[in-house]
């Protein structure tokens, strides 16, 4: 019989520390962010960083309560949690406070408080529990159709919220299906889907259509090895788009080039199943209908985008893509936050030295672009440093997860990890400018109490789970 | 079951590949490409909101009534300033030492990042001056705005001001900064989308001697301003000159539509003001001395003032009843000095019997308390709530008691009393028509404003229907107006009962208490009314339209404390129709006893 470990000694001590470190040079970031001469005080709490203070604060006392509750009562309690985040999703639609657009705070007076932030780790519970529910297995469509419905009802909630970057957090999920067994075609063929579908609407259609068509060349070349067969395919094609393009114009059709393309690809479809079936190419085949079903499918999305959907949902779509510029302009700020970042090269300006990111230049530089100051202060070391200790958690966390014999703190654990990836990377990889501007907060840097505490409360019930992994049922 | 623990491989892998990618393009931004490094150093931008021009303003016959000139904002942005020599700079713009300190310290509390007014139009003269001598006041900048200008003094109520935007809007919308200016009050206010256009912005890169190197990415950011909209008035600028001028020294309102298509040609409340004086610098100073005025020129009573309509209102009793069938243009009421009912009297001149034509030529008081008093004990209804309320929504048929709706701003729906009223005052079921018999004409609790006025005999004088009166005619660059405007609106009584009332109408002017209106070779219906007024000298009231056969001409005129609607207010109507409908006076003297008429109190 092994000895009972006392909750002290069974606590990750290491990812407590990671955790410390983050939210404190958050706390120093938000700061120098917002640093005013008039407060020079760090504590001085009619300023950002002396709310952050507050925040911490409350956000270790949150901890403490969390790890003293028995963490039985996590997956005991997982659906009630879950249920209760979905009605305050729906209550904050009625009742809720409207900030810059987005519905989605209730404001409580002295705090307000944004539901969306906590519906992570509710979600997290809930998959949890059903992933590790009893002769659980992926593949069977109702539970894969369950499994949908419990991460896109929150989803779907904060979209009607008008928040859409929160809920594209929820895409994140997919990877922990991937580690629960989902068939890792599926999640390429939807990554695939997604891809195509943005292609869409960021090129033009005749430009994609004639990449897709050099790509199934090029596949079909390397997987075949002859040039020959290569060009003879490209030769049906053409002589198929000569002849639609022909009669298009024989008979003055109005159509576009690229509708062209995919004609061609159609009516050619006996010559290369003809050509399939003599030389024994399956291969022809199969690019074949992968081919005309992207096409196809690139059409339909380009035809209820520009013809279904109204105007002001095209819009949201497109400045979320950052095709439009914003009525913040979107381009300028990440421009903005590039020459922030850029100037602090190797070293930085030093704390509290950098000119970029105060108030004029970045905007909302103490919530969503906060890493600018981290990058201009503390340059190419610090920013290096701060991603290596978001990597090292999230590594820690997997292991952690691994460790665990319960599907439920596994699945858990998961969740938390790819939470915290997803925001670390569409954050940091905005203020980059390698990722589309979408507003979402850097964990445990961001200003705000409603998701520092969201955070905390994610990663600290895993951190009680851990120190039950033998045990949990 | 089938093992996934090396999947923990690939996702590991996945947050490690992101993790490079990251590092990568931070080295490259931060330590590769210095180019961020140089942009840093250039990064005083200077964004730079670049106004558009507001819309200008036209009269129906494109006469312009208001345009702009420019005007130039000195601005500062308090982080930028570094010391600078006070006496030269306060040389320089004719300003004391005290201001800098007190506006610097001002501008600073707003924020210390972003530009502030500092010294509100200052002229092209002191402008040049300035432009000079710039780049040794570090964080002062020039910002160019329009003011507006009325080239014609005229039609101030109607055209309304522009002002600097207050807090309380400038919270609600986003699209406005401190300091910019916004419609307060007229078309101003009414058109300001259409008029304010859209403003662009510039940003340029500011060198540490604070000039402009050139624009910030090749202007990549940078947004056009986009003109406003010209807007085309309905109103008819001379005519709206002529009535000002009629007016003046004179308390009260006139307003003439074009009934054919609600248009509304003129719009004077008197006093009025120049337009000019609510402009520029010295808006603020002038608008103070405007309010503080005992006469109220800044009051639009066209659109505000409430006035018992006196016995103009006999016309819509008398509509009413016929189309109620409580009488017929035939039926008689005698009047003998006056209406008796026990030891009820109202007054009245006349010693007769009339039918309905001659009861509005004479304006009888006792044939309309008989009218009035039919209408309300009407059989047809089951008590005198219902009558009431009947005739109730025929008043507000012709928009009596109720906003019309038009697109001038601070438009007010005047007092039409709802039964419940009644019921308050006297308890319920308790009232009958005998004590509301002074609203039958035109007394008691009714009050209706010039504009609801001139609109119901524009109803009368197209025997039936109106189109709700608007100021503006045209947008440039929209092919129609708001689609109120050009809605019929329908009054629910048979045409034949207006030719009868008209009748009656066309009667007092011919024969009747307003012959001073009559014109030679135009056929004048009008009624007179004369409102008790309780603080002094009754209202002059006229309201008349011309010619009686398609009609196209409105107007409606009060005085204040001027006594008889025959005296001053028939014979203002009068000239207007004339000049309006011939452009010519064919009567001077009475033309010039109008203008010298000095009404107001001394």
């Amino acid at each position: 019989m092994q000895r009972e470990r006392s909750l002290y000694e069974s606590i990750d001590w290491l990812s407590i520390f990671l955790y410390a470190l983050l939210v404190v040079f958050g706390w120093i970031n938000i700061y120098a962010a917002v640093y005013n001469e008039e407060h020079i005080s760090i504590f001085d709490t009619s300023q950002r960083y002396g709310k952050q203070m507050i925040w911490i604060a409350l956000s270790l006392l949150l901890a403490v309560i969390i790890l003293i509750v028995d963490s039985r009562f996590y997956s005991i309690f997982s659906y009630p949690i879950y249920l209760i985040t979905i009605l305050l999703l729906i209550a904050v639609l009625i009742f809720g406070k409207s900030v810059s657009g987005a519905r989605s705070w209730f404001d409580l007076g002295f705090f307000r408080f944004q539901p969306a932030e906590f519906a992570k780790f509710a979600t997290g519970l809930a998959l949890a529990h059903f992933l590790s529910s009893y002769n659980f297995k992926i593949h069977k469509l109702k539970n894969l159709l369950t499994l949908a419905l419990i991460t896109f009802l929150p989803a779907v909630l904060i979209i009607l919220q008008n928040d859409t970057g929160s809920a594209l957090v929820y895409i994140a999920f997919v990877i922990v299906f991937y580690r629960e067994g989902l068939n890792g075609t599926v999640l390429l063929l939807g990554v695939a889907l997604v891809a195509l579908f943005v292609a869409v609407l960021l090129v033009e259609m005749l430009a994609l259509f004639l990449f897709l068509l050099f790509f199934a060349a090029l596949i079909f070349y390397f997987a075949d090895k002859n040039l020959k067969n290569t060009l003879k395919a490209l030769l049906i094609f053409s002589v198929a788009a000569i002849f639609i393009g022909g009669v298009a114009f024989l008979f003055s059709f109005e159509i576009s080039y690229h509708f062209i393309i995919l004609l061609a690809l159609i009516i050619s479809t006996p010559v290369y199943f003809y050509w399939a079936y003599l030389k024994r190419l399956n291969l022809v085949f199969y690019i074949h209908i992968a081919l005309i079903l992207a096409l196809s499918y690139s059409y339909s999305v380009n035809y209820i985008f520009t013809e279904v959907l109204v105007k002001h949902q095209r819009t949201r779509i497109n400045v979320l893509l950052n095709i439009e510029d914003d009525i913040r302009g979107a381009g300028y700020n990440v421009h903005q936050s590039k020459i922030a970042i850029g100037s602090g090269g190797l070293s930085g300006k030093g704390f509290l030295e950098g000119t970029q990111t105060k108030l004029d230049y970045v905007p909302e530089q103490s919530t969503d672009f906060i890493f600018c100051t981290i990058g201009e202060e503390w340059g190419f070391w610090g920013a290096s440093a701060t991603l290596l200790v978001f990597l090292f958690l999230l590594l820690r966390i997997v292991q952690l997860a691994e460790k665990q014999t319960s599907t439920f703190s596994r699945v858990y654990g998961y969740s938390v990890a790819v939470i915290l990836f997803f925001h670390l990377a569409i954050n940091v990889g905005m203020t980059l400018g390698l990722a589309p501007v979408i507003g979402i907060p850097l964990p445990f840097f961001s200003y705000g109490g409603s998701s520092l505490w969201a955070f905390t409360i994610l990663l600290f019930i895993f951190i009680r789970l851990d120190t039950n992994r033998e045990k949990l049922f | 079951m089938y093992d996934n623990t090396n999947r923990k491989y690939v996702i590991q892998g996945i947050f490690i590949f992101l993790t490079v990618i990251f590092i990568v393009r931070l080295f490259f931004l931060q330590v590769v490409n210095s180019s961020y490094k140089i942009s840093a150093e250039n990064n005083s931008t200077r964004h730079v909101t670049r106004y558009p021009a507001r819309g200008l303003i036209y009269d129906r016959n494109d006469q312009l009534l208001v345009y702009n000139e420019a005007a130039y904002d000195l601005m500062v942005i308090p982080k930028q300033v570094e010391p600078f020599d006070t006496s030269d700079f306060c040389q320089v713009l004719n300003i004391k030492r005290e201001f800098v300190r007190k506006m610097l310290k001002k501008v600073k509390r707003y924020s210390k990042y972003k530009p502030s007014v500092f010294l509100k139009q200052i002229s092209a003269k002191k402008y040049a001056i300035l432009q000079e001598k710039l780049y040794k006041f570090q964080g002062f900048f020039v910002q160019t705005r329009t003011l507006r200008k009325y080239p014609q003094n005229i039609a101030a109520h109607v055209l309304g001001y522009v002002g600097e935007i207050n807090s309380k809007h400038l919270k609600n919308d986003s699209y406005y900064a401190q300091g910019d200016y916004i419609g307060i009050s007229g078309i101003e206010k009414s058109y300001e989308t259409e008029l304010r256009g859209k403003k662009g912005k510039s940003i340029y890169l500011v060198d540490v001697f604070n000039r402009i190197k050139g624009s910030f990415k090749n202007g990549e950011f940078d947004e056009k301003p986009v003109v406003g909209r010209n807007l085309t008035s309905t109103l008819d600028a001379d005519l709206q000159a002529y009535g000002e001028q009629l007016m003046q020294n004179k308390k009260g309102s006139v307003v003439i539509i074009e009934p054919a298509t609600g248009e509304i040609l003129a719009l004077i409340s008197s006093p009025n003001y120049d337009p000019n004086r609510l402009v520029g610098r010295v808006r603020s100073k002038n608008y103070k001395q405007l309010a503080n005025n005992p006469q109220n020129p800044l009051f639009n009573r066209a659109l505000m003032a409430k006035y018992p309509p006196g016995s103009t209102f006999k016309l819509i009793n008398a509509l009413v009843a016929l189309q109620e069938g409580v009488i017929t243009e035939k039926t008689h009421f005698s009047c003998h000095g006056g209406y008796r009912v026990g030891s009820f009297h109202l007054h009245c001149h006349h010693n007769a019997s009339f039918a309905l034509v001659q009861s509005i030529q004479l304006s009888c008081n006792a044939y309309y308390c008989n009218v009035f008093r039919r209408i309300l004990d009407n059989k047809k209804y089951e008590n005198i709530d219902f009558a009431y309320n009947s005739w109730y929504r025929y008043l507000n048929q012709f928009g009596l008691g109720r906003k019309l709706g038009s697109d001038l701003s601070l438009e007010l729906r005047g007092n039409v009393p709802k039964s419940s009223y009644f019921d308050k005052l006297y308890g319920k079921g308790r009232w009958k028509s005998l004590m509301l018999v002074s609203m039958s004409i035109g007394q008691g609790e009714l009050g209706i404003t010039p504009l609801q006025m001139a609109n119901m005999t524009a109803a009368i004088a197209n025997r039936g229907y109106f189109y709700v009166p608007h100021i503006v005619k045209k947008i440039a660059g929209k092919d129609t107006i708001n689609q109120l405007f050009t809605r019929k609106q329908n009054i629910k009584i048979d045409s034949a009962y207006f030719n009868r009332v008209i009748d009656g109408m066309e009667m007092v002017v011919v024969a009747g208490t307003a012959t001073t209106a009559r014109i030679k070779g135009i056929s004048v219906c009008g009624k007179t009314g004369t409102a008790e007024n309780p603080h002094g000298k009754d209202h002059s009231i006229f309201t008349s339209f011309a010619p009686k056969e398609k009609p196209k001409i409105v107007v409606s005129v009060y005085v204040e404390n001027a006594g008889f609607g025959s005296t001053w207010a028939a014979p203002i109507a009068s000239l207007l129709i004339e000049k309006y409908l011939n452009d010519s006076i064919s009567r001077p003297y009475l033309e010039k006893r109008i203008i010298e008429g000095y009404l107001l109190e001394k």
